[in-house]
């Protein structure tokens, strides 16, 4: 009798702490994905003037880095789980997503939206079969970040279009390891977003291209090694220590504390770069071209974080109206009102670069446009290529072939494999994804 | 029958007061000071980097990344702000605490009679079924979480609190009934003897006989099941979206943000870790004298 | 007064009682709720791992489906990544499980000492059991062990001896040295309280024989401790074995494949891969290396804690 006693309590305690998990709801919540950036943030903070404007839409954040983002949302969009509302996606989920039916398109969007204002390659990239199944909240390319004080101490010219051999012997001058000043970082993170996105870049401006149009890995082309020994050797010459550990958040931290004096990232980095609340050489960073090897294209990439609903959602009326909130021409405004406009989401609109303000207050603006407008995922590389994608294969399968591959040129960066060694497991391995795949036969 | 009278905790329990006294005292004391220094460069040594991580929450960013590092600055609550204002952490907390709370309750609900009838009636099979309890928890669980995404999506537990009681009160369930098994058996036969010549049946012996000459050790095992379950962040990352997230959640979105983030890391950190850290801190006594009963003794 | 029990949960236990001895009571009413919802909790999962790993699924290209037969397996075994995976997963579990018990013994035979402010300095020593994985290993990533940053390379640096770069050179080291911290507080905190039910008597009377302090730890204190070296390991070896979280805040697996464990390998199959169907078939590889471990392992020390 006292364990039934002791039996009811307990449940009726569990009952009592479960009840609270239950609520009423009246009005719509939407439960929005997105990743830690500074951009993001800013929209949450931002975002109570939306709901001012939609009294009946109430916003549910869920904030994840990066990795455990692209997860999370991957996972519950392929199981139909339909956690979320709206979805934090970039130019190579979109298409792919768009395709299996995940995600509901943006047709007949407002005329106050200015469709065409979205710059054309950004567009492009988000586009299945002639609909937009996401919309861009900020886009970028790749650019060269330099430090013009050193460069003018050193008496170095940057010209407009930088060649990687230059930059290699610019590097080996500014490298003084004993004042913690390093010649040049670089990603050398695993992860088909991190280190792959600029080693892909840069096998492309090699010569290089990721498959023939067969579908076949080019990994253990000369024009791959001739990239990853450039690479690995400028890394390990005059990189900082620990480059195998550092992504675009490291280096930005490297950057900004004015320990590299120069490195080749997206363009997203420039705005950062220039606020001097968050950067000590604010006033320091010069801006040129993506440098370029022996062909002229494909050196600097294309990417979109964007905001996307997927078609579990339960209020996909609601999602679609914030999302064109958060992409629109008042949006940016919005920003550069509250929080200046160097701070504005770049790489998206026509607009914000006509705008005199956002010209005058990011010195970067013209580098970065002329950076996306270049960008192309069709034609890219030297040699003819069957998928699309600057930095990435827009195929399913590159997620995995991109880590594992990222994880082998890591190997080679940091020495446990020689680079001939990682490129050939590289190759094997993505032979052997392909081949599961039922990309060619067996 | 009498309830009070016959059992009292046993003896051999953490009993030992001051050492026997030195003989002689300046021998004594000049060691005493040497084991004083060296006990306590080793504990800090040990605890350093949660030290680290708390001065480091209440520095600038900039001088959070400062080399030499800095002892000496003046301290700002301007990263705990931040990191507020990004995310509720109450909300977090609170999900935490109750997760953490019922699904021992829960599991230990679930262990006590289960326990107790393999620690007093075994069966020649009760080791295996033991055993293989444990090496459930072995299991990678990133192997079953596409399954389980699945089945909680049918069942309508994603994001639910619900839901990951279930899962913690599952997880931990062979390491409770494992715990409460070895504290069962170091419980004297004969008082049990007794109380069965008294009369009672197998759930007063439970209840009026065992329970309370157990309390430490099932203490012991509660605390260890919701520090276990506090810390976990794989399946609460995976089940709980927003509603039910508790604080592995709230750290997930610190973790590695653009621009310099080591003080609000730091910050965040230490507002996840604190709750448990203090409980742990205040439980301590009680663990160890639940420990002294049973598996260790 | 039994008979006036009437508890509905078991009527079979009740009414046993009256007529049975003890030794044979029916006992199945009392495991049964747990063992049953173990099962479940066991079967249903290991049920869909098995009948997924013999499926072709893929969670981002769905398109492709049906019976695989062995090919997962197939994949899977070919692939030089899965025998990596088993090594470093068996030199993370004995690492780790080696250090801590070492560590733990000498500094629970410290804390046993007598010593000004002891309370508070054991509270000190316990204090990263109670961190989260997640956090622990963020901390020490970047607070303590970053190579331009981090107070290691700091210090290391003013004493002449470079930076080290922890993570890229000794990845599988910096994992190890991570876990054994959070996992040093409870392995001394088990040995502890072994050591303080030693009788004071007994080690009075080793030392009235003339036994030195090394002596003593050999003779006396070792053998004592035993069976919570056992209860240690045991433990231990149920959390080490999946590893996770750790890696995935630190090296993600890398560099190349240097820090992947098996619970790492199927991370990156099932959620960088999305390949569920791959992903459950090195499931059911870790259930087996799991099994193995649990026979070999824990049968021998669980045969310590009968003793």
């Amino acid at each position: 009798m006292d364990k039934a006693r002791f039996a009811i309590g307990a449940a009726g305690l569990t009952a009592a702490l479960l009840a609270t998990t239950a609520g009423a709801q009246a009005q719509t919540t939407l439960t929005i994905a997105t990743v830690n950036n500074g951009d993001m943030v800013v929209m949450q903070k931002l975002s109570s003037a939306f709901e001012e404007q939609h009294p009946d839409i109430k916003l549910d954040w869920v904030v994840l880095e990066e990795n455990v983002l692209r997860q999370r949302v991957t996972t519950d969009i392929a199981t139909k789980g339909g956690q979320f509302d709206v979805m934090t996606i970039g130019t190579y989920e979109t298409p792919i997503w768009a395709k299996q039916g995940w995600l509901v398109p943006f047709d007949n969007l407002p005329e106050g939206y200015a469709v065409d204002d979205i710059l054309k390659p950004v567009r492009e990239a988000l586009t299945y079969e002639g609909k937009l199944y996401a919309l861009p909240f900020y886009a970028e390319s790749s650019m060269l970040f330099y430090r013009k004080d050193l460069f003018k101490e050193a008496g170095i010219e940057v010209p407009d279009q930088p060649k990687w051999d230059e930059v290699k012997g610019w590097a080996d001058k500014l490298n003084k390891p004993g004042e913690e000043q390093y010649g040049i970082c670089l990603r050398g993170k695993p992860g088909w977003g991190e280190n792959m996105a600029f080693v892909t870049t840069l096998a492309n401006t090699f010569g290089g291209r990721l498959f023939n149009e067969q579908w076949e890995p080019q990994l253990d082309s000369d024009a791959w090694k001739k990239a990853v020994t450039f690479y690995v050797d400028l890394l390990k010459e005059d990189g900082p220590p620990g480059a195998s550990s550092n992504g675009f958040n490291e280096n930005l931290a490297l950057f900004s504390t004015g320990k590299c004096a120069m490195w080749v990232d997206a363009t997203v980095a420039a705005g950062l770069l220039s606020n001097p609340a968050n950067s000590q050489v604010a006033d320091e960073v010069g801006f040129a071209k993506a440098p370029i090897a022996s062909w002229p294209k494909g050196a600097n990439w294309l990417w979109a974080w964007s905001l996307g609903v997927p078609a579990t959602s339960d209020s996909v009326d609601a999602a679609k109206t914030f999302v064109e909130w958060a992409t629109s021409k008042d949006y940016i405004k919005l920003v550069a009102d509250k929080e200046g406009w160097v701070a504005a989401p770049p790489g998206t609109r026509e607009s914000t670069y006509a705008s005199q303000d956002y010209m005058k207050a990011a010195p970067f603006a013209e580098e970065t446009l002329a950076a996306i407008q270049s960008a192309d995922p069709v034609n890219t590389t030297e040699e003819p290529k069957p998928y699309s994608g600057v930095q990435y294969a827009g195929i399913p399968e590159f997620q995995g072939i991109g880590t594992m591959v990222g994880q082998m040129i890591a190997a080679a960066l940091t020495g446990q494999m020689s680079v001939d060694q990682a490129l050939q497991s590289a190759q094997s391995s993505t032979e052997r994804t392909m081949r599961q795949a039922g990309y060619f036969d067996k | 029958m009498s309830t009070t009278a016959s059992y009292t905790v046993p003896s051999e329990a953490p009993a030992k007061a001051a050492p026997p006294a030195k003989k002689a005292m300046h021998p004594a004391t000049k060691s005493k000071i040497i084991m004083t220094v060296i006990g306590w460069t080793v504990s800090l040594l040990v605890f350093f980097p949660i030290f680290w991580m708390i001065l480091t929450s209440f520095k600038t960013e900039v001088e959070a990344v400062q080399t030499p590092p800095s002892l000496f600055f003046h301290p700002t609550v301007e990263n705990y702000a931040i990191v507020q204002e990004r995310a509720d952490y109450f909300r977090f907390a609170m999900n935490s605490v109750v997760v953490s709370l019922v699904s021992t309750i829960a599991a230990l609900i679930l262990a006590v009679p289960a326990s107790y009838a393999m620690a007093f009636f075994p069966k020649p099979r009760t080791k295996d079924l033991m055993l293989w309890m444990l090496s459930t928890k072995m299991l990678p669980p990133v192997g079953v979480l596409v399954p389980m995404y699945l089945l909680w999506r049918d069942l309508n537990l994603l994001d639910t609190r619900t839901g990951l009681i279930i899962i913690y009160t599952l997880v931990n369930l062979p390491i409770v009934v494992w715990m409460l098994y070895t504290f069962f058996k170091e419980v004297p036969k004969d008082i049990l003897e007794a109380g069965r010549m008294d009369g009672a049946s197998p759930k007063q012996e439970l209840w009026h006989l065992l329970m309370p000459l157990s309390l430490p050790g099932i203490a012991s095992t509660a605390l260890l099941a919701i520090i276990l379950t506090w810390n976990e962040a794989f399946w609460s990352l995976n089940l709980a979206t927003s509603q039910a997230a508790p604080l592995p959640t709230f750290i997930a979105s610190f973790s590695s943000p653009e621009g310099l983030f080591w003080s609000k890391l730091s910050a965040a950190s230490t507002m996840a870790v604190a709750p448990i850290l203090i409980f742990g801190w205040m439980s301590q006594r009680q663990l160890v004298r639940g420990l002294t009963f049973g598996a260790v003794k | 007064m039994s008979a006036t029990t009437n508890v509905v949960a078991d009527p079979v236990a009740s009414a046993h009682v009256g007529r049975k001895s003890r030794r044979s009571v029916n006992t199945f009413p009392l495991v049964a709720p747990s063992v049953i919802v173990l099962v479940l909790w066991m079967i249903v999962p290991l049920a869909m791992t098995l009948w997924f790993s013999f499926q072709r699924y893929n969670l981002i290209v769905p398109t492709i489906q049906g019976f695989a037969g062995w090919e997962n397996y197939e994949y899977l075994v070919t692939d030089p990544a899965l025998w990596t995976a088993m090594k470093n997963t068996l030199l993370l579990v004995g690492w780790v499980l080696a250090l801590t018990v070492a560590l733990g013994v000498l500094l629970a035979i410290l804390l046993d000492q007598d010593f000004w402010g002891r309370g508070v300095a054991r509270l000190f020593v316990i204090a990263p059991f109670f961190i989260m994985p997640t956090v622990s290993a963020l901390i020490w990533k970047n607070l303590l062990m970053h190579p331009v940053n981090g107070l290691f390379a700091w210090i290391t640096s003013s004493l002449g001896l470079g930076r080290i770069d922890w993570f890229a050179s000794l990845p599988l080291t910096s994992i190890i040295m991570i876990v054994a911290w959070q996992w040093v507080p409870f392995a001394t905190l088990i040995l502890l309280t072994a050591i303080q039910s030693l009788d004071e008597e007994q080690k009075e009377a080793a030392r009235m024989d003339g036994a030195g302090p090394l002596a003593m730890f050999w003779f006396i204190i070792l053998p004592h401790l035993g069976r919570a070296i056992s209860v240690v390991i045991m433990i231990e070896t149920i959390f080490f074995l999946s590893i996770f979280a750790e890696i995935l805040v630190t090296t993600a697996g890398g560099p190349g494949l240097a820090s992947t464990n098996l619970a790492f390998l199927i991370y990156q199959r099932a959620l960088l891969e999305f390949d569920v169907g791959s992903a459950s078939a090195g499931g059911v590889i870790a259930i087996i290396l799991a099994n193995i471990v649990a026979i070999f392992l824990v049968r021998s020390v669980a045969r310590n804690l009968d003793a």
